[in-house]
């Protein structure tokens, strides 16, 4: 009924996402006397091997956040609601400490001489390890187990950053599940199972394409959480792209071909998520 | 209603900006200045006692390389900034700089002649030194064998596989391989540089990982036994666990100068300078020398400083055997991020 309630946020899509989102493509197609070239693409080819790398730490970072942000939704759906709002408080709990804050954190538990690994240590269980599996396999004694500065430990850093992203939405949806018909499936003799894979799971369907969305994405371009965990030993798609304006050369033109070829990327990997959702979905989809 | 109506969310938007620097012009007597320094290199008490003698407010920001700097200025306006030699000379080069007007900067004198008229900025018409340094070894004396220690290459010494580090920057870490393999740190020949990352890619499995600021913490907890880094870290790391030392290579290694300047586009010019010459007072530069951890190019910050601070190796290191980064050519610089993104793709 007001349109014009919505102008603010028009001018300020305008200006601060559709703005910026000319500029790169502008860059991208750009050399740098400004005239028109596709050359910038072409080196983006040569940097297949971190593309691949970064979209498959984000792919295993979101499967194991599904993996676990389902059944902890699941479980909160069907508790009862004060029990509900302490899930919901533990699972918010740590997004009021800053991010970085929270990365450093996990650099303190992982290390080698970290929390962990201390523990370990003082219970006894790097010397046991070091009596049984390691003569065994025949290893190298251990100090320590090695915790940070490798894949592990960047999807370590991504799934506690990005979980809460999976269980809210899958939540939202689940919660607003009609309860009736669950119990017209039972009513008809559906098993629990049946229930679940036939009725309950395609119904939160929205829910985990959100989720998978809002986890995929921010995980697909980190660098920080690679740089922090990952001992920057390998590039990921962030950083490379840090690296084309930060590093010796400022070199825009292929930043920003890497960040749009990355943004094409993401648009399709959505767009085949969206095929499963097929519109059947009125609520909790936050697609694109 | 809708034409009206678009027109005043228009208004709005334009005047925004506009309502932003009238709050932002606030009730300081004497103007503003925009500092533009690294972050931790500055005594914090120094600004505002600069506030309270001049009346002029700082407004104080931080960066965290040179490249980030560079990049900021494309589009921002600050008027003092500390680059460091190479890319003072980048910034000369391309008209980035102003002159100073050292008759407002009077405490210049108080600045050694060693890091005066240096190879980035010859005629020292643009910059006004404020604190040099070197890189070298930073290790742990209670974990490395003393026969070990002296060259570069007890980071790739296989003994410590694991606990030592590399730079995360692709001109300190190559810089650090070229002098190993006894090339210059500016060399632009590409057969030099190619041999030099090929080294690297080589070596990279023995590394725990490429830091900058996290060697900070992960030498004084031990989680590493050596690491590159600039002496004046390594004062103030030595100072958290006294097991570690530093000591510069026999290969030789860079010796690099962070200088004051003003940029083309700086709007409190006056008030820059008035910045400049506070900071390059005997008395500023020993407090931000004693504060920061690194070493001071000020004479007379050196004569009121005790005498075994002056002549400790460390603090005050040698600076026979070294070279000064120089800026590049364009095809160069392409080549470093070409050849640091083939280290780090796998």
């Amino acid at each position: 009924m007001k349109k014009w309630f919505a102008y603010p946020y028009g001018v300020w899509m305008i200006v601060f996402i559709v703005a910026p989102i000319l500029l790169v493509v502008g860059y991208a197609f750009t050399d740098k006397s400004g005239a028109f070239t596709l050359a910038n693409f072409g080196s983006v080819a040569a940097y297949a091997g971190i593309f691949g790398r970064s979209f498959l730490l984000a792919a295993v970072s979101t499967a194991v956040c599904l993996l676990m942000g389902y059944p902890l939704a699941y479980i909160m759906s069907r508790s009862g609601p004060r029990l509900q709002s302490i899930y919901m408080t533990l699972i918010m709990l740590p997004m009021w400490m800053n991010f970085l804050l929270r990365t450093y954190a996990w650099m303190s538990i992982l290390e080698n001489k970290g929390f962990i690994n201390t523990f370990l240590q003082k219970i006894g269980f790097i010397d046991l390890l070091n009596r049984t599996l390691v003569p065994a396999m025949g290893w190298e004694a251990l100090e320590y187990i090695p915790l940070i500065n490798n894949s592990f430990a960047v999807v370590l850093g991504m799934v506690y950053n990005f979980l809460p992203f999976m269980v809210l939405p899958i939540y939202t949806v689940l919660i607003k599940l009609d309860p009736k018909i669950i119990e017209a499936a039972q009513d008809l003799g559906a098993p629990q199972s049946i229930v679940f894979r036939r009725v309950i799971f395609p119904l939160s369907l929205p829910g985990v394409i959100s989720g998978i969305t809002m986890v995929f994405v921010p995980a697909v371009s980190t660098f920080v959480i690679s740089k922090m965990l990952g001992g920057g030993k390998e590039m990921m798609i962030g950083d490379l792209i840090e690296l084309q304006f930060m590093g010796n050369a400022y070199n825009p033109q292929i930043g920003s071909a890497i960040a749009l070829v990355m943004m094409l990327l993401i648009f399709a990997c959505m767009a085949i998520m969206n095929r499963f959702d097929d519109g059947r979905g009125e609520e909790g989809g936050l697609m694109l | 209603m809708n034409k009206t109506s678009r027109a005043c969310a228009l208004l709005l938007a334009a005047a925004l900006p506009l309502s932003l620097t009238a709050c932002g012009g606030s009730s300081s007597e004497n103007g503003e200045v925009y500092v533009y320094n690294w972050g931790e290199y500055i005594d914090t008490d120094l600004i505002s006692q600069f506030e309270k003698e001049t009346g002029i407010k700082v407004i104080y920001n931080t960066f965290e390389t040179n490249e980030g700097l560079y990049t900021k200025l494309q589009t921002e306006s600050y008027d003092v900034i500390i680059p460091s030699d190479y890319m003072i000379g980048r910034m000369i080069d391309e008209d980035m700089l102003q002159p100073l007007d050292y008759s407002k900067i009077p405490n210049m004198e108080l600045i050694d002649e060693a890091y005066t008229h240096l190879e980035f900025d010859p005629e020292q018409a643009y910059s006004v030194p404020y604190t040099w340094g070197v890189v070298g070894v930073i290790y742990n004396a209670d974990k490395v064998d003393a026969a070990d220690i002296g060259s570069w290459d007890l980071l790739w010494n296989e003994k410590y596989a694991g606990e030592t580090a590399m730079f995360d920057n692709s001109r300190d870490a190559l810089g650090v391989a070229l002098k190993y393999l006894g090339y210059s740190l500016n060399t632009t020949d590409e057969g030099e540089l190619r041999e030099t990352a090929q080294f690297i890619m080589d070596k990279k499995e023995l590394f725990q990982g490429f830091f900058m600021d996290q060697v900070l913490e992960k030498l004084p907890n031990e989680e590493l036994v050596a690491a590159p880094y600039y002496n004046g870290d390594a004062v103030t790391m030595m100072e958290e666990n006294e097991s570690l030392s530093f000591y510069v290579p026999k290969e030789g290694t860079n010796l690099f100068v962070d200088a004051m300047c003003i940029p083309a586009n700086a709007k409190n010019v006056d008030n820059a300078h008035a910045f400049i010459n506070f900071m390059t007072s005997a008395e500023a530069a020993l407090a931000n020398a004693e504060y920061i951890g690194y070493s001071s190019p000020n004479n007379g910050a050196l004569a009121l400083m005790d005498e075994e601070t002056r002549n400790d190796p460390i603090s005050y290191p040698s600076t026979e055997n070294t070279e000064t980064f120089l800026n590049l050519p364009v095809a160069t610089n392409e080549l470093y991020t070409d050849l640091w993104t083939e280290i780090l793709k796998n």
